[in-house]
């Protein structure tokens, strides 16, 4: 009989997800062997695993080791978006005990799906091959999709869960489509083999095979990272889907589009860098555009943050479509800070609303800005900081993400850009107009700020306001993440 | 000593610091504190005064070491010259005066309202004294925060309207500057400059093209802010909604800023496409000068009348810098601060009676220098220095800036923008006829009070400088006089640039340039231009202080 022979393997590279992994399976383990009831016992062990976890992603800062031959990498963009990762998940832990208490539906699965989520996309951030990036890209989707539908007595998270769940499936069946066809063409699912042999041919960009390829892969993962015009899943499914999940959805899985994307196509494909970024262009104009403008027109304070966050996809491809240093490297700066920002936001959020996701609409939002000063200025810092406003971190993002179209030459690009964030402007306006210029109509049924919450809250306004003021603190790491790649 | 324009700045978040250890009842103590903080930081800006050398340099400079990532450097770069100073030295006196002015007006949220107070002084000061261009454009947006809640929160009626416009005209306005700054970084970094400091980028030497686009998109984040005609429609929104403070620092500081920022930026960074527009913008500045005067005189609500005399104010300082001679910008400068001296009181004067009636319809006035005498004596000398009266300070602004128009390339624009100047003095003594004299026959205003003493002392320090700086504005012009020196001759330096380049383009690169754009444009343009451009050297250095003594 013969053996399968495992080749030896250096394990190192993927520590973190190990440890999440077996961690995740533990806490399965606890769940069904504890009594029912109290579930917060299991959001403080993720949390912190989910810590654990970040201080091996942070030894790992500047070390490059290949693994699995060739198939996943630890380098410093792994490492970078691996850490915006664990924020996310580390602040929608903190977000959900209160939430899922609240709404009946504190179910000790919720945690380890967070973590095999980030497991997956911490693969898609260091996969460095097609394969890889396509396993963690399920093993992230399949867990968010379940996440979406987890309030299971709520019709809306159902209908989110199973939209999420069809979009998704479909939009994977185009990724596939788009590697098998790269696949075909160069005979390698290596990334930097297919940048090889993309290399030798004389004329690209006449490949049908690998420019469709290209676009079809291009298209999973707009899907993935909600860009126009494949956003219509998004809304749907932010707005269903349990508030902490929201807010973990619109920050992490989108980061890992993200990564999985320059990765791909700035290792892979970069001979092919004209025809995609002029792709890139028009659905970075799209996905800002659509997004603003139907953001402006709703009243649910989570739609507005789900188109919005459509918006910021769109932000973050025009730096993507320039493709240099500048706009990368603002990218991996924009995603951490949206993490902080976009999920501080959603914190208020649920703080605000009340059992059933009623009382989300912006004008329950008046007079919050005297009633709870604090909440309020903390909510205050997170729109300026997506509405792009100085000194806050969203506005170095964007100020590097605009600047690298800018250097690009793509000037009229970074000039839709900032009018689109003018734009975006009013519906942010809006959410403080309601907290402070107009007096509430009811009584705020106070909700408690639980110690986890105020955590979050705190290290999401610190996560906002520091890095706007001296952005040098998480810009320098993201330029070198780049660099090395 | 060499912190000293760091620490002027940010007192004011000292103060707020201060204001969270304050409980929120004891009003008193709010308002005391921030008066307190106000006054001292108005202190330490008179050591920056003091300590002012009378040249052309950039003065208590510090830069040091920000931001440094990718291509971009940011540093920590400020300091002044003759024409910030009056800037820094404008909003340090006018905050303390803006506060006062609260004690009874605001009520509620007052520490709030202070904390908003202050961080917006240190937003306009940070935005004067800004040598780096990113650092400018920080503190140009931080600016808007405050301001957007004092106008939406303490404001009347349309107050969120008028918050929203405000914010987003800005914004607007602003990320196009972004997006040109970020731009002008990387032209700069060809040519090797490596931080956005803005001295070096004076040297930089930019095609016509480049240039046009970059003035166009400061000139419009600027013309919001001025604001000049056809984009000052969110100026009477925000002035009529705004409390009084907030109406005052708008009109005596937040406005400086447009036109402050064309005389530090967009002039001397883009001289030849500063030059090429002069005339678009002068005749902007003259429909503005016209049209606001004329809207001004049907208004029926006092605040908004002052807020369309703001415009047209304003566009006489824009005729006046965009004259690009000394007496000219010397004119537009000290009419900055005059403006800023006379609307702000204005302002505060529309908010005396409004405390004591609560409406600021002309209608509901009239006859109230027989119970208000002090408060007629007030308003009718803030009235003369807003037309500008010769002896107060509005006269020696306004005169320097139509003669300095008058001798460059924008006579014509002069002579039509004279008309204003009548117009101002149609609608303001209109005014204060309606609301002064006439039957005191309204019993509501039979029982009107004077002015009190904490209003009077509101007062007193802006008509002592209504009259100082009218009847001896040699101590302002000295001191902004070789900076201004500085500034007329890099825009020279550029009229004969412009002047140049058709020949050059048609001797050397005919294809350099779009060939129909620019020979057309120029000669008419410089064919007034030229001559009295280059003759006035000759009569510069006698005529910004020796022309208005003899006038009187």
């Amino acid at each position: 009989m013969d053996m399968i022979l495992i080749p030896a393997v250096n394990m190192a590279p993927i520590l973190p997800e190990i440890l999440l992994s077996v961690l995740a399976m533990i806490l399965l383990l606890i769940n069904v062997f504890s009594p029912g009831g109290q579930k917060s016992s299991l959001a403080y062990i993720s949390f912190l695993g989910i810590i654990a976890a970040g201080v091996l992603v942070a030894i790992g800062w500047g070390v490059h080791i290949e693994s699995f031959s060739g198939s996943v990498v630890l380098d410093n963009f792994a490492t970078f978006f691996k850490m915006t990762f664990l924020v996310a998940a580390g602040l929608a832990v903190l977000i959900s005990d209160s939430y899922m208490e609240r709404e009946g539906c504190n179910q000790g699965e919720l945690y380890p799906l967070i973590l095999f989520t980030v497991v997956g996309m911490m693969l898609m951030a260091s996969g460095t091959d097609l394969m890889t990036i396509f396993l963690g890209l399920e093993v992230m989707s399949v867990s968010l999709y379940v996440l979406a539908g987890f309030n299971r007595a709520n019709k809306k998270s159902n209908e989110a869960g199973l939209k999420y769940f069809l979009l998704g499936a479909f939009s994977t069946g185009f990724l596939l489509y788009g590697m098998a066809l790269i696949y075909g063409a160069t005979g390698t699912t290596r990334l930097y083999k297919i940048a090889a042999i993309v290399g030798q041919m004389t004329v690209p960009s006449s490949n049908i095979m690998l420019v469709a390829g290209m676009l079809l892969m291009m298209t999973g993962f707009a899907f993935k990272i909600a860009a126009a015009p494949f956003h219509m899943w998004t809304p749907d499914v932010y707005e269903g889907a349990p508030t902490p999940m929201t807010a973990f959805m619109s920050a992490g899985p989108k980061a890992a589009g993200f990564a999985a994307l320059l990765r791909l196509f700035l290792v892979a494909l970069p001979t092919l860098q004209v025809e995609w970024s002029q792709v890139l262009w028009v659905l970075a104009v799209l996905t800002m555009t659509v997004g603003n403008i139907t953001a402006l027109r709703q009243d649910n304070i989570k739609r507005i943050l789900a188109y919005s966050s459509i918006a910021h996809a769109g932000y973050a491809l025009v730096g993507f479509a320039a493709g240099n240093g500048t706009g990368t490297a603002g990218i991996l700066f924009y995603m951490l800070s949206y993490a902080f920002m976009n999920i501080g936001a959603f914190a208020i959020i649920i703080l605000v609303s009340k059992k059933g996701e009623t009382n989300g609409n912006v004008s329950d939002f008046a007079g919050l800005g005297f009633k709870h000063p604090l909440l309020a200025l903390a909510m205050t810092l997170f729109l300026f900081s997506l509405a792009g406003v100085p000194p806050a971190a969203g506005f170095i993002g964007k100020f590097y993400l605009f600047s690298g179209a800018i250097q690009k030459g793509y000037i009229w690009l970074a000039v839709i850009g900032v009018l689109n964030s003018a734009a975006s402007v009013y519906y942010y306006l809006r959410i403080m107009v309601y907290m402070y210029f107009k007096e509430s109509t009811e009584e705020f049924e106070w909700v408690k700020v639980t110690a986890p919450v105020a955590l979050a809250l705190v290290i999401a306004a610190a996560g906002t306001l520091i890095p706007g003021i001296v952005p040098s603190v998480i810009l320098e790491y993201a330029q070198m993440a780049v660099k090395l790649m | 000593m060499s912190n000293v324009l760091s620490l002027t700045t940010f007192l004011p978040i000292l103060g707020v610091l201060l204001l969270l250890f304050i409980p929120k009842d004891s009003k008193g103590v709010l308002r005391n504190v921030t008066f307190a903080v106000t006054i001292v930081t108005f202190l330490v800006s008179l050591l920056i005064l003091t300590g002012f050398q009378t040249n052309a340099e950039f003065q208590f400079v510090e830069n040091v070491p920000w931001i440094a990532a990718g291509p971009f450097i940011m540093r920590y770069n400020i300091g002044i010259d003759g024409i910030s100073l009056w800037l820094v030295i404008l909003t340090t006196f006018i905050m303390p005066i803006a506060v006062l002015s609260t004690y009874t007006a605001v009520e509620e949220k007052v520490k709030e309202y202070m904390v908003c107070l202050l961080l917006l002084e240190t937003g306009m000061l940070g935005a004067f004294i800004s040598l780096d261009l990113f650092l400018f454009y920080i503190f140009w947006e931080v600016m808007l925060i405050p301001m957007y809640f004092m106008i939406g929160i303490w404001g009347g009626k349309n107050k969120i309207y008028a918050a929203v416009k405000f914010f987003i005209y800005t914004m607007v306005g602003s990320l196009l500057m972004l997006v040109a700054l970020i731009f002008l970084y990387f032209k700069g970094m060809q040519a090797g400059i490596t931080d956005f400091g803005l001295l070096q980028f004076f040297d930089l030497k930019l095609d016509m093209a480049t240039q046009i686009w970059l003035f166009l998109a400061f000139a419009f984040a600027f013309a919001i802010k001025v604001p000049m005609f056809p984009l000052h429609t969110w100026l009477p929104d925000a002035h009529t909604e705004a409390p009084t403070a907030g109406s005052v620092i708008l009109a005596a500081v937040l406005l400086k800023m447009g036109t402050y920022g064309y005389v530090r930026f967009a002039i001397p960074l883009f001289p030849e496409a500063a030059h090429k527009f002069a005339p678009v913008i002068a005749t902007l500045a003259v429909i503005g000068i016209i049209y606001a005067a004329l809207v001004a005189m049907v208004q029926e609500d006092v605040k908004k009348l002052v807020a369309y005399s703001s415009v047209a104010h304003l566009g006489f300082v824009m005729l006046g810098v965009f004259a690009f001679n000394t007496e000219g910008i010397t004119g537009g400068m000290l009419q900055m601060i005059n403006h800023g001296i006379s609307t702000g009181a204005l302002f505060l004067i529309v908010g005396f009676i409004y405390e004591r009636r609560h409406t600021r319809l002309i209608t509901d006035f009239g006859g109230l220098s027989k119970q208000m005498p002090i408060f007629a004596t007030v308003f009718m000398i803030v009235t003369f220095s807003s037309v500008g009266l010769p002896g107060t300070n509005g006269f020696v602004g306004e005169f320097l800036i139509l003669l300095g128009a008058f001798e460059s390339q924008l006579r014509w624009w002069t002579i039509v923008a004279t008309s204003g100047v009548i117009l101002s003095a149609v609608y303001m003594l209109w005014v204060f006829q309606r609301v002064m004299f006439g039957e005191l026959d309204n019993p509501k205003n039979q029982k009107l009070l004077d002015l009190n003493a904490r209003e009077i002392t509101i007062m007193v320090p802006l008509i002592v400088m209504i009259f100082f700086m009218g009847l001896y504005p040699k101590p302002f012009i000295d001191k902004m006089d070789p900076a201004i020196k500085k500034l007329v001759a890099q825009v020279r330096v550029a009229s004969v640039n412009t002047m140049a380049i058709p020949c050059a383009d048609q001797s050397q690169m005919p294809a350099g340039h779009p060939g129909g754009e620019m020979p057309p444009g120029h000669p008419s343009v410089n064919m007034p231009a030229g001559h009295p451009v280059i003759e006035s050297p000759s009569t510069q250095p006698a005529a910004p202080v020796a022309n208005p003594h003899a006038e009187k």
